[in-house]
């Protein structure tokens, strides 16, 4: 990208982020890029929703070709997907919000957190298919 | 690049900064974005443990959850709010990865489009139930 100084003269400037630059596989840009990465799933995964809305309003119909495949082996794989991709996005999200209140810089605590995401992501995933068991059965 | 100057500016430093600097839009689309994230994490605690709850459920009983006032403010602000951070989201994102003015544009007009056009679908299949 070209662009210019305050000054007035041009810059060639690198677009973000720098890809070939750093190792990924660490925690802290590992997090940052599943935070995208789970905002563009869950983009597509409203699509989702909108088609089980839209069927409800349609009819029993609609609703029971909704309902097929949101039961199905790819649909139960589907929405276990979305729903730990929704609970990582919205850990990750608080952990964002606490940066932006300026809070959790330091490594320790960036470590902490990133940490405290992934565990909360799995448990709070596991608990939410424990209630659709429950209220499925 | 060259370094020699091609324009003499006539702002200063500060009033460039003042002046909403190069993104055009200063920090606007950073703090909605993050008043939307605010709204959302009480909404998604709500709408995930709810939507867990309708699994294997009947048409009858989705309609009459969807259907009750509270649900169905609770949806639309759900919906509006979702459909927001996913276009502004999804701009960034691909503000970040194109280099074309013209990509870029009709990119992020085509998610503007598809955002409110499933949202409003969304809200209408609601009200419909709803009202």
């Amino acid at each position: 990208m070209v662009g210019r100084r305050t000054d007035g003269t041009r810059v060639r400037r690198p677009l973000s982020p720098h890809l070939q630059v750093y190792d990924m596989m660490q925690i802290t840009s590992g997090l940052s890029i599943a935070n995208r990465a789970t905002g563009i799933a869950w983009t597509v995964g409203l699509l989702f929703l909108v088609w089980w809305l839209v069927a409800a309003a349609a009819g029993p119909r609609a609703f029971a070709t909704a309902q097929w495949f949101f039961s199905s082996f790819l649909g139960i794989l589907m929405l276990f997907g979305m729903t730990a991709v929704a609970w990582f996005h919205t850990l990750g999200g608080i952990r964002h919000l606490m940066w932006d209140a300026g809070y959790g810089y330091d490594l320790p605590t960036t470590y902490r957190t990133g940490r405290a995401v992934l565990i909360g992501t799995a448990v709070l995933t596991v608990l939410t298919w424990l209630i659709v068991i429950i209220a499925w059965g | 690049m060259s370094d020699t100057p091609t324009r003499i500016p006539l702002q200063s430093p500060l009033g460039r900064v003042r002046g909403l600097g190069s993104a055009k839009q200063g920090s606007h689309h950073w703090w909605i974005q993050r008043v939307n994230s605010v709204a959302m994490v009480p909404l998604m605690l709500w709408f995930i443990i709810s939507v867990a709850t309708m699994g294997g459920k009947e048409h009858a009983e989705v309609v009459a959850w969807i259907g009750h006032p509270l649900n169905a403010t609770l949806l639309l602000l759900s919906i509006g709010l979702a459909f927001q951070h996913a276009a502004s989201g999804m701009q960034v994102v691909i503000e970040d990865y194109t280099r074309s003015e013209m990509v870029r544009m009709a990119m992020i007009l085509a998610v503007k489009a598809a955002c409110a056009l499933f949202g409003v679908l969304a809200a209408v299949a609601v009200l419909k139930i709803a009202i």
